[in-house]
């Protein structure tokens, strides 16, 4: 991970070893915080595997906060998908 | 008006509207702040509410699933992981001892590495990176020893190889495990052999044979393909089929025609035919109600943005179950790795 902006409104992370799977989620994530103006992520090449993550909030909030909010929600919608998965895999083997 | 406004919005919002030509409302809008007086940012307890899971068929090797209430972005996450990043243990290294068969070392390694191996690659750890040598926990090692020769009681006239030669066909069934080290203590009870028995490797004739030794590693299908968990995976969004006038009698037969068998159902009321859209479910969509002009206008085709039937089908390495709670696992992994650097590099 590696950030540079201007002031602390608007960064742009550079995730290494990460495409689409992760980006274009985490953006979705991002996108949902009401706090965010713009929220984006390119892949600079596809030869290489990074993704450019740029997060601008409006007001003065840092832009680090929504991106670790971001992932927090992202790994709370997946233990919540991973429980649910189970639970109902579990009620499927039950019932056949 | 208001409320055909509010309709227009919900539609766009709930649904993906496939035209004559094209599709549109593709993309996700619901972000906050594009839709005055809907609540869209994120909320978790929301999503725990709408979001459900059904399951709707589990066979040998194949899942059928539907995940309601979620997006795209993460839906296509758990469909690129189950493909790409799930660890799986395949053959790496071919290590030829003899190889006097016509196919060539390359492409006989080439073929043994694309054979499922029925190994939990949980149980193992990845190989460092210059390690040549492999140990016990990270190595399977399976040894094919097979030669060809001829069957002296066959019969003088016969062609079929079958009669006339022994081992000329080599199977997975062939490959036998050699354990490393400590791993018959360590996995006392386990049989590590291919999935399938009955995959042909090679042909042999009498006197040719092969003796190799092979290297089995863990490794994700973003490397090799040969190492990618599930025969496939992939998902579709639920059909939603719209009449939006009732259509009767003969434009109800070509209605029932235009789409897959089972869509579109003719009930008799009062003498009359009508149609009625009975499991849009089954539809693949083939869009023939946009060649009869008669009934281009009366139907509208859409799917339901945020229901995915997923269907996963295992290679029978890890059942498709498993193969399913594995990915949204890396998932998790993935955003923990960024969490953890976040905390542990100071940002300027």
């Amino acid at each position: 991970v590696q950030a540079d902006g201007t002031d602390g409104n608007c960064v742009t992370f550079v995730l290494h070893d990460e495409d689409h799977t992760l980006g274009n989620s985490l953006r979705y994530m991002v996108m949902k915080n009401p706090d965010v103006e713009f929220c984006g992520y390119c892949i600079t090449h596809p030869s290489e595997s990074k993704i450019n993550f740029r997060i601008q909030t409006r007001g003065t909030l840092p832009a680090v906060e929504p991106f670790r909010k971001g992932l927090n929600d992202l790994m709370g919608v997946c233990q919540h998908v991973l429980d649910t998965f189970e639970r109902s895999m579990k009620e499927y083997r039950a019932q056949r | 008006a208001a409320m055909a406004a509010k309709r227009g919005t919900d539609e766009m919002r709930e649904r993906v509207v496939l035209g004559e030509f094209g599709v549109r409302n593709v993309h996700t809008t619901d972000f906050p702040g594009n839709y005055p007086g809907y609540e869209d940012a994120w909320d978790q307890r929301r999503f725990e509410e709408a979001f459900r899971v059904d399951i709707i068929r589990e066979e040998e090797g194949t899942l059928e699933f539907d995940m309601v209430g979620i997006d795209a972005a993460i839906a296509n996450a758990f469909r690129r992981i189950l493909l790409a990043e799930v660890p799986t243990m395949a053959v790496e290294k071919v290590f030829v001892y003899n190889n006097t068969s016509i196919v060539q070392d390359e492409i006989l390694a080439h073929r043994l590495g694309l054979i499922p191996i029925r190994a939990d690659p949980r149980l193992f750890e990845y190989r460092n990176q210059g390690d040549e040598e492999g140990t016990e926990i990270d190595t399977l090692q399976f040894q094919l020893k097979i030669k060809c020769s001829r069957n002296p009681q066959a019969a003088k006239e016969s062609s079929d190889p079958n009669e006339l030669y022994f081992n000329h066909k080599v199977y997975s069934k062939h490959m036998t495990w050699v354990p490393l080290g400590n791993q018959t203590d360590l996995f006392p009870d386990a049989d590590f052999r291919p999935v399938h028995d009955d995959i042909l490797i090679a042909l042999l004739r009498p006197g040719q044979e092969i003796d190799v030794l092979m290297h089995c590693v863990k490794g994700i299908g973003k490397d090799h393909a040969k190492f990618s968990p599930v025969a496939t995976a992939s998902y579709r969004l639920l059909p939603d089929i719209t009449l939006l006038q009732p259509i009767e009698d003969e434009a109800a037969e070509m209605l029932q025609k235009c789409f897959s068998p089972g869509v579109i159902e003719i009930q008799n009321i009062k003498g009359k035919k009508v149609a009625r859209v009975a499991n849009a479910r089954l539809d693949t969509f083939s869009r023939e109600v946009f060649r009869h002009e008669g009934l281009k206008n009366l139907v509208r085709l859409a799917r339901v943005r945020n229901h995915y039937i997923f269907s996963v089908e295992s290679t029978g390495i890890l059942p498709p179950d498993v193969l399913v709670s594995e990915a949204i696992k890396i998932l998790m992994g993935k955003c923990q790795r960024f969490l953890n650097e976040l905390d542990s590099v100071p940002m300027e």
